[in-house]
């Protein structure tokens, strides 16, 4: 291992803000994906012709439920998919290029982890409880030749005092560390490849209230300073608004509504969204929280017309038909009400 | 002259409400250390789980135990309960010591008290049915059929598992999270207790699944004046389920107050970093960061000297903070905290 511990490291910031082919058009367009599993009891249709945009520079959060398909959509931009798949379709753009069209290898070498990388749900947990954490952090470099070791080395100690980790701790294996700290080393391995996109799949929801709020803290600072673009994945409402500019609500494997932050906290628009702002619990403005009776429905075998069409207040005739997505100002939504802009 | 004679002493003034038989639990300077050995018999230190913690809980009364994981939340749930041995401190129940009891001798208190877990999934036998998990405390406790059958039907009821015939025969699996937490609660006071503890009972929920749970708590505290001890480590669900809260931090209990008070003036630096830590959903957040204290909380092994949260106190006084723990100061009428700020 080399030891130049006193050598200038590059200003990364330029690396990452840029890539060669930064087009005008919007970072990442999905396009009408679909992801279905087979379960033994059937197709489980786990993403249902989501379609949105981000723009440069945007930080996305996509909220919902537990099992309403948030991470399968996740999984489904970053092709890491189980070997259950029945139908996986759709289009997805980074900077213009189509890269649902990419081979497996091609998507490998490519794009995971070089353009998009991922901090999935506890994977604190995964680190390699036998490698020291530096050698685990520098591995995606090491892949393929990407860099020398010794550059690698350098750039996982750029990316540990992005994190705000000791840099002794590059040598120090995954058990001596807190749960905050073996975190952030998850998200300095996904800086350490220069993406220009991080999903984060609950990167806190596994930590204390003090911890989880020095991560947001840290994830705020890395999206200023080096102009990454999050994909912030929770089910926790209050969090997610710690790091978002646009808000995606998910319901039922479906997207049902895409709004500006501004718009999504003080005045949803799907009366689903409407329900799930009303029932999170505030500490400062009393409110009596709501609950949303009844349950999501199965995904194995969903009805007909709009999904949530059970447990709305605001049904009405036309909701037995599927809504389309509607322009409603600067966001889009999944429902009826919105039939006229 | 009588309350003035109670007020020169806790222990006095908590023996004499006592005898008003206002309280249903009382802690007195409890402590549950661990004993850590090194290969199976050399002793090698304590884990202090529980540090010194007195609190009383009434009648009918609600309380929320707030902390971080490893504070010792749990540890003094399991005590309370029984399951896990005081080291020292003394713990009443309905008048009844609890502490030094072999565990075959509080039999009477598993009818006094239910416990709600933390995941409804892995505290419900995944091959019984829902009849069978309800019955099971029926048949320790020696009911006969008729009145079995009355209670599982009384109890499903009340945490709305109806129509009670379609679930009986179902198995915790083709249960929702939230029916499996109704059932949990179910089970809890099937015994009709006097005191639920409840740990942590709906973190592992939907969102819009864990109001309407702790408002099915709250209603049945209500309806049968239980005494509720509630841990949890969300401050924010706070306020919807009781009066008063008590604050914990690697073992001790900080702060002591009632909910109101700790949202609007919160003393201990720990509860004020606890508190700006905690976001409400407003989009504004996302361009500010947070003022919060950094480090993690202290080893349980080995705790610093003096206060314990104090290597990461923004208002550390020097040569006090770190030398001597502080006591309990009352800086406000029913607002106990332990930090030499208030003395």
């Amino acid at each position: 291992m080399m030891r130049k511990l006193n050598q200038k490291p590059k200003p990364i910031a330029d690396a990452t803000a840029a890539g060669p082919e930064k087009a005008s058009g919007p970072l990442l367009k999905v396009e009408d994906v679909v992801l279905y599993f087979t379960a033994t009891q059937g197709v489980v249709r786990a993403v249902e012709g989501v379609s949105f945009e981000l723009a440069h520079g945007q930080s996305l959060a996509i909220v919902g439920e537990s099992g309403c398909g948030k991470t399968s959509l996740a999984r489904a931009i970053l092709r890491l998919l189980p070997r259950n798949v029945a139908t996986y379709e759709g289009r997805i753009f980074l900077n213009g290029t189509d890269i649902m069209k990419f081979s497996d290898e091609r998507f490998r070498r490519d794009v995971r982890w070089v353009k998009i990388s991922m901090v999935s749900q506890a994977a604190m947990n995964s680190l390699n409880p036998v490698i020291k954490l530096g050698q685990q952090v520098a591995e995606p470099l090491l892949l393929d030749n990407r860099t020398d070791k010794k550059e690698a080395f350098e750039r996982a100690r750029q990316v540990f005092r992005i994190v705000g980790i000791p840099l002794a701790f590059l040598d120090r294996y995954a058990f001596e560390l807190s749960g905050g700290m073996r975190q952030r080393a998850i998200i300095a391995m996904a800086l350490i490849a220069n993406p220009i996109l991080v999903i984060l799949d609950e990167p806190t929801s596994a930590l204390d209230v003090l911890t989880q709020a020095n991560i947001m803290n840290a994830l705020k600072k890395i999206k200023q300073e080096l102009r990454l673009n999050f994909i912030f994945i929770t089910h926790d409402i209050a969090t997610s608004s710690e790091l978002a500019d646009e808000v995606i609500c998910m319901y039922a494997g479906q997207l049902v509504e895409h709004s500006t932050a501004d718009r999504f906290y003080r005045d949803p628009l799907h009366p689903y969204a409407q329900k799930l702002m009303a029932s999170v619990p505030t500490l400062r403005v009393y409110k009596k929280p709501e609950f949303i009776t009844g349950q999501p429905p199965s995904l194995l075998n969903p009805p007909e017309g709009c999904r949530f069409a059970d447990r709305c207040t605001k049904r009405f005739e036309r909701c037995r038909e599927e809504p389309p997505l509607f322009v409603h100002g600067d966001g889009t939504v999944k429902c009826w009400l919105y039939e006229r802009g | 002259m009588c309350t003035e004679m109670a007020r020169s002493s806790v222990g006095y003034m908590s023996e004499a409400r006592e005898m008003e038989n206002n309280i249903l639990l009382s802690v007195k300077g409890l402590q549950t250390w661990f004993e850590l050995k090194r290969w199976g018999f050399l002793h090698a230190g304590f884990v202090r789980g529980v540090d010194g913690i007195s609190f009383e809980l009434g009648k009918g009364e609600a309380v929320t135990v707030v902390g971080e994981s490893g504070s010792g939340k749990t540890t003094l749930l399991r005590t309370i309960l029984g399951l896990a041995r005081p080291t020292a401190g003394k713990i009443t129940f309905n008048g009844r010591r609890i502490e030094g009891q072999h565990a075959s001798d509080l039999a009477w208190l598993r009818s006094q008290v239910g416990f709600v877990q933390q995941d409804p999934y892995g505290a419900l036998a995944p091959f019984m049915t829902v009849d069978r998990i309800l019955r099971e405390p029926l048949i320790v406790h020696k009911m006969n059929e008729e009145e079995q059958e009355q209670r599982i039907t009384e109890a499903m009821d009340e945490v709305r598992l109806i129509p009670v015939k379609d679930f009986l025969s179902k198995y915790p699996h083709m249960l929702s999270g939230g029916q499996q937490q109704r059932l949990v609660i179910a089970r809890a006071i099937i015994l009709h207790p006097s005191m639920i503890v409840a740990d942590e009972p709906v973190s592992m929920l939907d969102a819009s699944v864990r109001v309407e749970i702790l408002e099915l708590m709250r209603k049945i505290q209500q309806a049968h004046n239980l005494g509720v001890v509630y841990v949890t480590h969300d401050l924010s669900s706070v306020r919807y389920f009781s009066e008063r809260v008590f604050i914990m931090y690697a073992a001790k209990m900080v702060e002591k107050t009632t909910v109101r008070e700790v949202v609007q003036s919160p003393l201990h630096p720990y509860t004020q970093a606890l508190l700006k830590a905690i976001p409400d959903p407003e989009p504004e957040n996302a361009g500010r960061f947070r003022d919060i204290p950094i480090g993690e909380p202290p080893s349980l092994i080995n705790p610093p000297e003096g206060c314990r949260f104090h290597p990461r106190c923004p208002h550390v006084i020097k040569g006090l903070c770190d030398a001597d723990m502080p006591p309990e100061f009352e800086p406000a009428p029913d607002h106990f905290v332990e930090c030499w700020l208030y003395q």
